[in-house]
């Protein structure tokens, strides 16, 4: 995901003059072809990323489209007032792209995990918080992010994550893809979640057989308002999984918009999420994945504990 | 109270006076703001916007002008009377100052006021925004120049210094920062609530070419800023002694005129006595 990325952003840089790449201190070699290429738009500012937003935003204001990029908690709390202050209040068109959102960096520790990136960014007035899902969705939206107005964070997950998208799916941002109906209950994913919950919910259709769908909720802001409430109307059991703390992420973003919409009947909502606590242990991504119940065959079952009456 | 001792500065001209009053005019309806902040810096601004920067307040996004960012933006009543008195927007607007429906506020927005240039009011984010748009113009080649004013208790913050880093690094010499150093942050003299100093040698230091001058004394103010770059290929830092709430002698490096609320009456006719006006 991190190699489409950054690829993109190469060719949106030759195609556009406007775009130019910021990182902090990222490892060597970081999009060499572009550096060659484009030098006088490629920018590698060290471990200073207040200072590395404030210049996007100067830059944003005469006219440029920079991307910014370094390890998500660096560019989320850091320097979270920047971000506040320079991009969102001034709506300037500048594009974070957060490294190992979630919990990539299990190996670095809790100073390196990214578990509540999104809400802080779902809170900031202005902001469009997205979580693509895989490589092929990320270069969808990095063509889509061009032109957006306001400033964009974008998630991004380790890389090597399954391909799980879908060509023929149009891909918009604020505009959820179902991937799979469901009518007994449908998962909402976003990011890397999505391909655990198509394969939680195959384990749920095979062995259990239990209907469950899958919606790909790559952006967590503007939420898919229509998406949310046509699936309350259709499904009893609405489940959100995502790799982030409970609150502020994407189950936060669904039971607002249930909450304020309150349809009738009202479905039951499961919250899949890592705790409102710092993740405990080190390992790789999945092991702590497991450690939570957030691999398929956990989800499969808390879902199975949380069906209403089956018909 | 406590007062800062410095060499005599000029006494201030009618048109410093001018300017001064304006910044009344704006407190007398709301009865708050930042007296202090403002009074200090209004030889900045008078010198700049007279003098040296290049604009036109009928179209204040022309894009090769000057920009001018007040980093210290609780300062912006200063900023507020030139941009007035220079017509970006009508004078009257200063008697709504902190009103519900006032563009003019008590930190200066992007998009509310005319000529300004950067929403600003938590300290630290000017030069960082500066030193992007100095490159910006470099990399459009535009002759455009970058001026960010701050606070010499702004200073404390360290997004300041790795703006500083980055200015250097890039060889900004399109970049000018000025320090209203007036010496008193909010709770008291900068030297007691954390010591800046050696601060020209900090500037030197991270790459910066360094001046200092009586920031009230308008003659030397202009000579200096007429002057720029101090030198080709570094950015320059301007630190201009200046007295806290200058001009008006019971504000006068007193703490307690940093911020007000409820400025009462008998202040004001006061404030405004001191300005000569009856």
């Amino acid at each position: 995901m991190r190699k489409a990325c950054h690829n993109m952003i190469h060719e949106l840089a030759r195609r556009d003059r406007r775009v130019l790449f910021l990182g902090s201190d990222l490892g060597p070699g970081t999009l060499d072809a572009m550096k060659k290429e484009i030098p006088d738009r490629f920018f590698m500012e060290g471990v200073a990323e207040q200072n590395l937003i404030g210049v996007a935003a100067g830059l944003a204001l005469e006219g440029f489209i920079p991307y910014v990029n370094t390890i998500a908690t660096f560019l989320t709390r850091r320097c979270l007032e920047q971000v506040t202050l320079d991009l969102c209040l001034q709506h300037l068109p500048v594009r974070l792209i957060g490294n190992g959102g979630g919990l990539v960096y299990a190996p670095q520790g809790p100073t390196h995990m990214a578990v509540e990136d999104l809400g802080l960014m779902r809170l900031q007035p202005d902001m469009t918080v997205v979580a693509p899902t895989d490589a092929e969705e990320m270069k969808r939206l990095m063509v889509q992010s061009l032109d957006w107005p306001g400033p964009i964070y974008i998630r991004m997950g380790k890389g090597g994550d399954p391909v799980v998208s879908r060509p023929e799916d149009p891909f918009v941002i604020g505009r959820g893809i179902h991937l799979r109906p469901g009518r007994d209950a449908v998962i909402i994913a976003t990011g890397v979640m999505v391909s655990r919950a198509l394969k939680a919910a195959e384990l749920l259709d095979e062995e259990e057989g239990v209907n469950c769908g899958v919606l790909n909720m790559h952006t967590l802001k503007p939420i898919d308002t229509e998406a949310v409430l046509l699936l309350a109307r259709e499904t009893p059991l609405l489940v959100t999984l995502e790799e982030h703390v409970r609150s502020g992420g994407l189950g936060s973003a669904v039971g607002d918009t249930l909450l304020d919409a309150a349809p009738n009947p009202m479905p039951r909502l499961l919250r899949l999420s890592l705790p409102d606590a710092f993740p405990k242990g080190y390992g790789s991504q999945d092991a702590l994945l497991d450690r939570y119940g957030l691999q398929p065959p956990r989800v499969a079952n808390a879902i199975l504990d949380h069906l209403p009456t089956r018909h | 109270m406590q007062k800062h001792t410095s060499l005599p500065s000029p006494a201030l001209d009618a048109r410093s006076r001018e300017l001064r009053q304006l910044i009344l005019r704006s407190l007398q309806r709301s009865g708050r703001g930042h007296p202090g902040s403002a009074l200090s810096l209004v030889e900045i601004v008078r010198v700049l916007y007279d003098d040296i920067l290049h604009y036109d307040a009928a179209r204040p996004d022309w894009p090769e002008r000057d920009r001018c960012i007040l980093s210290k933006g609780h300062g912006c009543l200063a900023l507020y009377a030139i941009l007035a008195d220079k017509g970006f927007f009508p004078a009257t607007e200063l008697g709504r100052f902190c009103s519900v429906d006032s563009p003019l506020g008590g930190h200066p927005e992007l998009g509310m006021v005319p000529g300004v240039e950067a929403s600003t009011g938590a300290l630290g984010h000017g030069l960082s925004i500066g030193a992007g748009m100095a490159l910006g113009a470099r990399l459009q080649g535009r002759g455009s120049r970058v001026f960010v004013i701050l606070g010499d208790g702004e200073l404390n913050e360290g997004s300041v210094w790795e703006a500083a880093m980055f200015a250097r690094k890039h060889q900004l010499d399109n970049l000018v920062a000025i320090v209203d150093a007036n010496k008193l942050q909010s709770y008291g003299p900068v030297g007691e609530v954390l010591d800046m100093s050696p601060l020209p040698e900090k500037w030197v230091s991270f790459g910066f070419a360094v001046r200092e001058v009586d920031g009230h004394d308008v003659p030397a103010l202009r000579s200096l800023l007429a002057a720029l770059p101090l030198a080709v290929g570094s950015p320059s830092v301007i630190i201009a002694h200046t007295i806290k709430g200058k001009g008006i002698p019971m504000a006068e490096g007193n703490p307690q005129w940093h911020h007000k609320s409820r400025i009462k009456p008998e202040e004001l006719t006061e404030m405004f006595r001191a300005l000569g006006v009856e």
